[in-house]
């Protein structure tokens, strides 16, 4: 049964515009018989057009500016469409923010009972479920105290523990998990699987594509505002992780300006995390993939991986004579694979990938941006964070202090 | 049960089913107004009984006193407290609510109920400071030695009443606010003002001559304070109806006005506040 169908939806935005108007500039408008320019109008989402099955997990994805956040507020009935029509079976609860309506100066209980009603519960269910929701949290001796004695935390254990409780039919989340440590966003990661195992019908939207591709069955891939695709989750990451790579179509291998003997020349490479889509996200490692072809086999050989920014900043240079352990007599055909250990990363960009060739110190193919490859912020420290910042390379550290009073 | 959103075009009116369906946040956001009023301030409930008591003995020394303005048998302190209970009640939620839906703004961008609970439920939260003020007059009363008259039963529909004029304008405000920052100037220079033209410290029909009573009723508030008078202290102080009936009459358009405005613009809330 279709509980979610959504037709022609679209929404308007004025861009630009005043919106916090004054009366004064309405008064003096009126006495100069002018009328301010007219905004700038676009529309966040444009003939949209899905269907939601009972008991489906739909993530919706989709880039910044896509229309994701749009399509929730419309769904939640946060915001009104412009145009088009959503019909809606079943009881919807919405949650766009853990802790909404939390107020500092409440305690714990006060602010889980404000909150369970904001988001749609009755005082007869919270009160009902108020003990699992304290033990969910891992407090209850805290409760009675003021929020704003609480850490960050605590806060943010407590408001999702309330929000985890919600009984509706059709459930809404907007990356929500992206919240607390890694211990409590795994139980709250099992907790949303419990829900979408409940044969429960949820929008899950998130950036982040592989706690999409673990909790949802389905997939709708937004772009600009349109439905791109919809489909399996695994289509729909498959089309997605497509999309990351470079503009110009050319995804893999190109043989530029290259030079060399050409006893072993390259044939084809690519890069990714855990597939070789292109693409690599931040915090999930990194493979080099390349083939190569000799004249003969036989040859004693090695490989050096050089990895450039856009800048043309030589960034590592990976050769396999001192830092593989691969043999020195290669045959005729073959293909390497090299991984680079999650430990380190680069930072999100654009990065080209140059490949050379030696037989003993004699260059017999170098191959300048063989690949151009894109790093996507991910999760690199495992803390539910998008943790990457506009720095070359990140590395997994241990942090300690002494403090001294 | 199937739910349709789609654009809502023309005029769009007070939907009171749904209102009802969210009875209970309502309940839980004029509790939160009550505690966070009364949280952190040291003289909490104390504050309440002395602001009016305060006010009381100033109006009755300055209007009665010195002044020496009539107060037809009846002792001046209770004429002026039973007037300032619905006084207060409109000046002290007035501020509030107005900000209301802007304070919330969070709340309002991040999920959906009918957006007319945020400012009535400010302006519930008034009933805790009408309720201790009612025993404060109940006291004043015994002091005072006022007699209870069968019309003391018609308090509490004033005391709606005077919630609905709260509510009028608290609706009109907050929904102006939301677009036009400019209200925050207004609402305290209208309840500065509105002392002056509100009959608190002295009995208007004394004081404004015959040609501008009628001029004087167009304010909401006046049917409410004669009420209450006319509650408390009997047949002597029974309200000048046809001023009475434009009063309420105001009010009502007030009330009407002000809750089609905000629910037109209701929709555009989210996407400005």
């Amino acid at each position: 049964m279709v509980v979610i169908s959504a037709r022609g939806l679209g929404k308007e935005y004025k861009l630009g515009a005043q919106v916090h108007d004054t009366l004064r500039d309405q008064i003096t408008a009126l006495f100069r018989g002018r009328r301010r320019p007219s905004a700038e109008k676009f529309w966040a989402l444009r003939d949209v057009d899905f269907d939601v099955e009972e008991g489906d997990c739909v993530g919706i994805v989709g880039r910044n500016g896509a229309g994701k956040s749009t399509l929730l507020k419309i769904l939640s009935q946060i915001t009104e469409p412009t145009e088009g029509e959503i019909r809606i079976r079943g009881r919807v609860a919405s949650v766009l923010e853990v802790g909404t309506g939390f107020h500092s100066e409440l305690t714990g209980r006060e602010n889980a009972f404000l909150n369970g009603a904001i988001l749609g519960m009755t005082r007869a269910e919270i009160t009902r479920k108020f003990d699992q929701i304290a033990a969910f949290a891992e407090m209850d001796a805290f409760l009675d105290t003021p929020v704003k004695h609480y850490s960050s935390g605590m806060t943010t254990r407590l408001a999702f523990s309330v929000a985890a409780h919600l009984d509706p039919e059709i459930l809404i989340i907007d990356e929500v998990l992206a919240v607390g440590d890694a211990a409590f966003q795994k139980k709250c990661l099992g907790r949303m699987n419990e829900v979408a195992r409940a044969g429960r019908t949820v929008l899950f939207v998130s950036h982040n594509m592989s706690a999409v591709t673990a909790l949802c069955t389905r997939g709708l891939y937004l772009e600009h505002g349109r439905v791109k695709a919809a489909g399996t989750i695994e289509e729909i990451a498959e089309i997605y992780l497509q999309d990351a790579l470079p503009a110009d179509g050319q995804t893999g291998f190109r043989r530029g300006k290259t030079r060399g003997s050409g006893q072993i020349i390259f044939t084809d490479a690519a890069v990714g995390s855990e597939t070789l889509s292109g693409s690599v996200v931040c915090g999930s490692g990194m493979k080099i993939w390349f083939k190569y072809e000799a004249t003969r086999p036989g040859l004693a050989a090695h490989f050096v991986v050089n990895i450039f920014d856009r800048q043309q900043t030589r960034l590592m240079s990976l050769d396999s004579l001192t830092a593989g352990n691969l043999p020195q007599i290669f045959s005729q055909k073959g293909e390497v694979t090299m991984e680079l250990s999650p430990e380190f990363a680069l930072t999100p960009g654009r990065y080209l990938l140059e490949l050379s060739a030696l037989v003993h110190s004699e260059v017999t193919d170098h191959v300048p941006g063989a690949v151009e490859f894109e790093v996507k912020d991910g999760d690199f420290f495992g803390n539910g964070r998008k943790s990457c910042n506009t720095s070359a390379l990140m590395i997994k550290t241990q942090w300690s202090v002494q403090g001294v009073d | 049960m199937e739910r349709i959103i789609r654009p809502q075009r023309g005029m769009i009116a007070v939907n009171f089913a749904e209102l009802w369906r969210y009875r209970e946040l309502f309940g839980f956001l004029a509790w939160r107004d009550i505690l966070l009023r009364y949280k952190q301030t040291y003289l909490g409930v104390t504050w309440v009984v002395l602001q009016p008591i305060l006010t009381t003995v100033v109006f009755t020394v300055l209007f009665g006193r010195f002044a020496k303005f009539p107060s037809h048998g009846a002792p001046y302190p209770v004429l002026t407290f039973v007037a300032l209970i619905p006084w207060q009640f409109f000046s002290n939620t007035l501020a509030e609510s107005s900000n209301s839906m802007v304070a919330s703004a969070r709340i309002i961008s991040r999920i959906y109920f009918p957006r007319l609970i945020i400012p009535a439920s400010v302006v519930a939260s008034g009933f805790v400071e009408a309720a201790i003020s009612f025993v404060v007059l109940a006291i004043f009363m015994v002091v005072y030695r006022v007699t209870p008259r069968p019309e003391l039963l018609l308090l509490p529909v004033f005391l709606v009443g005077t919630f609905l004029v709260s509510f009028a304008v608290g609706a009109w405000f907050s929904a102006l606010n939301v677009k036009y920052r400019d209200v925050r100037y207004i609402v305290p220079f209208v309840t500065r003002l509105g002392m002056y033209v509100t009959p608190v410290p002295f009995l208007w029909m004394d004081v404004v001559p015959e040609r501008w009573r009628l001029w004087y009723c167009l304010n909401p508030l006046v049917a409410m304070i004669d009420g209450f008078r006319w509650c408390v202290l009997g047949p002597n102080f029974t309200p000048y109806w046809p001023g009475f009936a434009l009063s309420l009459g105001v009010g009502l358009v007030l009330l009407v006005t002000g809750l089609m405005y905000f629910r037109n613009t209701e929709k555009t809330f989210a996407d400005i506040v």
